[in-house]
């Protein structure tokens, strides 16, 4: 439902001193587009080193890990976490990724598997949230995640912990390029998922004294797993 | 709350400030910290002047089809299963909401921060009809359980509270029995409030800007509270000013990057969120239910005036954070929940001029807020024409005697302080100076000595002269 638009913009127009615009704009050719200058000539492996050293400025772990030695890593890592329960997301990623067994076991909840509704509750109480990243953003040591349906939001969210499982061909420059991908499903009169993540780090604040405080309202500590997938 | 907050005078508020030690120790941290911060994620990019300037190509752009953009963003929350209400006054807005509310009989809403929900006193609307409202930003949680203290800085609202006295306010407020270290406190907080946003039935957000394309809203974060607010509870208000749009993802790419390096010299605030429509058949999480409300609250008045750059504005309080007067008042001496230059030029367009008079003279016109935009809204130019307006009026208005008594109060309050201000500045700039960051320095004054005389030079100290002055009034 929509209410109160003619007027609002009728006055809108009247004050740009013309009359209400309703199609023909395009948007101007912009005379400086630096965005696409950003690492545009980087490999994989230089992708990699600038995604390395930024997550130490987010204070994110990292492992690097291959295909075969993921399922040995993720245990490592839930081993530093203390973490017992683990919420992630119902994806077929991780059967593809070798991880069949860990999803099977007992402390592991896959999102829209419990009874009706009791899913935020359960990954609200498990220590650890689980996801692949749908795109990675080099620059900024984001991981991007479309949710929606299994891939339920709560999973990165509500957790103590969180784990980004990346696999290197998900790595892009910068936001620019997921961005752009996301211009063009709209353009394409998709819907675009209801709701996509660009996560970079753990939750934190500087909202006493400017002092930085990892961990208030999401998860306390982040790790991402790199998987060379190639 | 409304935009002005406070009863007292201009110069009431402003002695307050300078005599608060604690808020000034705090201030002068925080704004080196913030602008050295941003002065290393510019120059990392080593083109900073290039995303400025398409950033103010895409504002503009923008801003000039206000009406066809929002028409586009409206008719996509619709398509996607969301409402769309058109506020022009905040109490339009305010019933909008609560009736939202009471549809849903809410009992408790959660908040995630935003700016616009603040000027129209959404808070007070929902409380009066039984609704108990949580704001979730920790600066924000810190000041309503404050006894709703104003904020003093649009990205860090508590920004003028040291941690000892966020400890007294948690121990006395809500039996907090830890330390002043920021660590306890925050997580104090968490426990806190992950309970709340379990229980609340609304969540509010604000929209940092909104892609007409999609029908999108974008927040940013770094708590993660926008993300529970939009993630738990079955109903989601998102309230924005109606210039907070974009056309596409592509430019929403550039303004996202420019708020965050420009805010926190972050490349990307831990959590970039872009929400579109209420949840789909298949989601388990988000809300069933979506309102986007677009509020105008004086806004439109602004475009087609010489002031329609003000407009463009992200609110990243960069101009906040480089600004000397606001160094040495801090964020409540402008008597708006609007501060610092972008606050001097905001709060008269939005409110008028009777209440707000002095803010266009609480500037040395040193130009570093203008620099400072990623934007680049002409700030001090603004602040200029301003004056020019009021000067105007009080020419009008004011004869005879009345005109010298009114003509002398005008000039022995604001344009002292300007005198002062500006007398003061190169060496209270001098810190950031050295950053390379300020190019300007008082060759924008021009514009103030065409339409009048500059005050000559003096050798005092702002304090020992605002000190000296008010001895002098009494």
């Amino acid at each position: 439902m929509m209410q109160n638009k003619e007027k609002f913009l009728n006055n809108i127009a009247s004050n740009l001193g013309r009359e209400r615009r309703t199609n023909g704009v395009e948007r101007p050719k912009y005379s400086k587009q630096p965005q696409w200058d950003v690492l545009a000539d980087a490999s994989t492996d230089d992708l990699v080193e600038v995604l390395k050293k930024q997550c130490l400025k987010i204070h994110t772990d990292v492992k690097e890990t291959t295909l075969e030695e993921l399922p040995e890593v993720l245990d490592e890592v839930l081993a530093m976490y203390e973490a017992e329960k683990a919420s992630v997301w119902d994806d077929d990623r991780f059967e593809r990724f070798g991880l069949s067994s860990f999803i099977a076991r007992p402390g592991v909840s896959i999102w829209g598997e419990s009874p009706a509704d009791e899913d935020i509750r359960i990954s609200e109480q498990a220590d650890v949230g689980i996801t692949f990243a749908d795109y990675t953003l080099a620059e900024s040591g984001t991981v991007v995640l479309l949710n929606g349906g299994g891939k339920g939001q709560s999973v990165s969210l509500l957790p103590t912990y969180y784990i980004g499982l990346i696999p290197l061909s998900t790595i892009v420059p910068r936001m620019t390029q997921v961005t752009t991908k996301i211009h063009e499903m709209a353009q394409a009169g998709e819907r675009v998922p209801s709701c996509i993540n660009f996560i970079s780090g753990p939750s934190n604040s500087a909202d006493i004294e400017l002092n930085l405080v990892v961990g208030v309202h999401g998860p306390v500590r982040a790790c991402y797993i790199l998987i060379d997938d190639r | 709350m409304s935009i002005k907050i406070g009863a007292e005078s201009f110069d009431e508020r402003v002695q307050e400030g300078l005599s608060d030690t604690h808020m000034r120790e705090t201030v002068r941290g925080a704004q080196e910290r913030l602008h050295t911060n941003k002065a290393k994620a510019e120059e990392e990019l080593g083109d900073w002047e290039d995303w400025r300037t398409l950033s103010e190509e895409i504002r503009a752009h923008t801003l000039e089809n206000l009406d066809y953009y929002l028409e586009q963003l409206a008719e996509n929350v619709v398509k996607n299963g969301g409402h769309v209400y058109f506020a022009e006054t905040p109490e339009e807005a305010n019933a909008y909401v609560q009736k939202v509310a009471a549809d849903k009989e809410a009992k408790k809403v959660i908040k995630s921060k935003s700016m616009v929900t603040e000027e129209v006193g959404m808070n007070e609307a929902l409380e009066s009809q039984g609704c108990e409202v949580i704001e979730s930003d920790l600066g924000e949680y810190i000041l309503q359980i404050d006894d709703h203290d104003p904020p003093s800085h649009i990205v860090a609202p508590a920004l003028h509270k040291n941690k000892e006295q966020i400890r007294e306010t948690f121990a006395e407020r809500k039996g907090y029995e830890n330390s002043a270290d920021p660590n306890e406190l925050t997580q104090f907080a968490r426990e806190q409030l992950r309970e709340e946003f379990l229980e609340a039935d609304i969540g509010v957000t604000g929209v940092n800007f909104a892609v007409a394309e999609s029908g999108s809203m974008s927040l940013v974060t770094n708590e993660g509270n926008a993300r529970l607010a939009t993630t738990i509870p079955n109903t989601q208000i998102s309230v924005m000013g109606m210039e907070r749009v974009v056309p596409t993802w592509e430019e929403l790419d550039v303004m996202v990057n420019m708020l965050c390096r420009s805010a926190v010299g972050q490349r990307l605030t831990s959590y970039i969120t872009g929400l579109t429509g209420p949840r789909e058949a298949e989601d388990l999480d988000g809300p069933e239910e979506f309102h986007l409300v677009i509020v105008d609250n004086g806004r439109s008045n602004i475009l087609g005036t010489a002031f329609q750059s003000a407009l463009h504005c992200i609110r990243c309080a960069a101009c906040i954070n480089v600004c000397p007067v606001y160094r040495h008042v801090g964020g409540h001496s402008y008597g708006s929940i609007y501060p610092g230059p972008i606050g001097a030029v905001l709060t008269p367009l939005l409110e008028g001029y009777d209440d707000h008079k002095d803010l266009p003279y609480a500037s040395s016109l040193c130009a570093a807020c203008t620099d400072a935009c990623p934007v680049k809204i002409p700030l001090h130019g603004h602040l200029i024409e301003h004056r020019k307006i009021i000067a105007e009026e009080e020419k009008k208005t004011s004869i005879g005697e009345t005109y010298a008594m009114k003509g002398f109060g005008l000039a022995a309050s604001s344009p002292g302080l300007f005198h002062m201000a500006t007398k003061t500045a190169p060496f209270m700039l001098a810190p950031f100076t050295k950053d390379g960051a300020i190019n300007g320095g008082p060759g924008p004054m021009s514009g103030w000595t065409e339409i009048r005389s500059m005050p000559s030079p003096a050798k005092e100290r702002f304090r020992d002269w605002f000190q000296a002055r008010k001895k002098g009034d009494s």
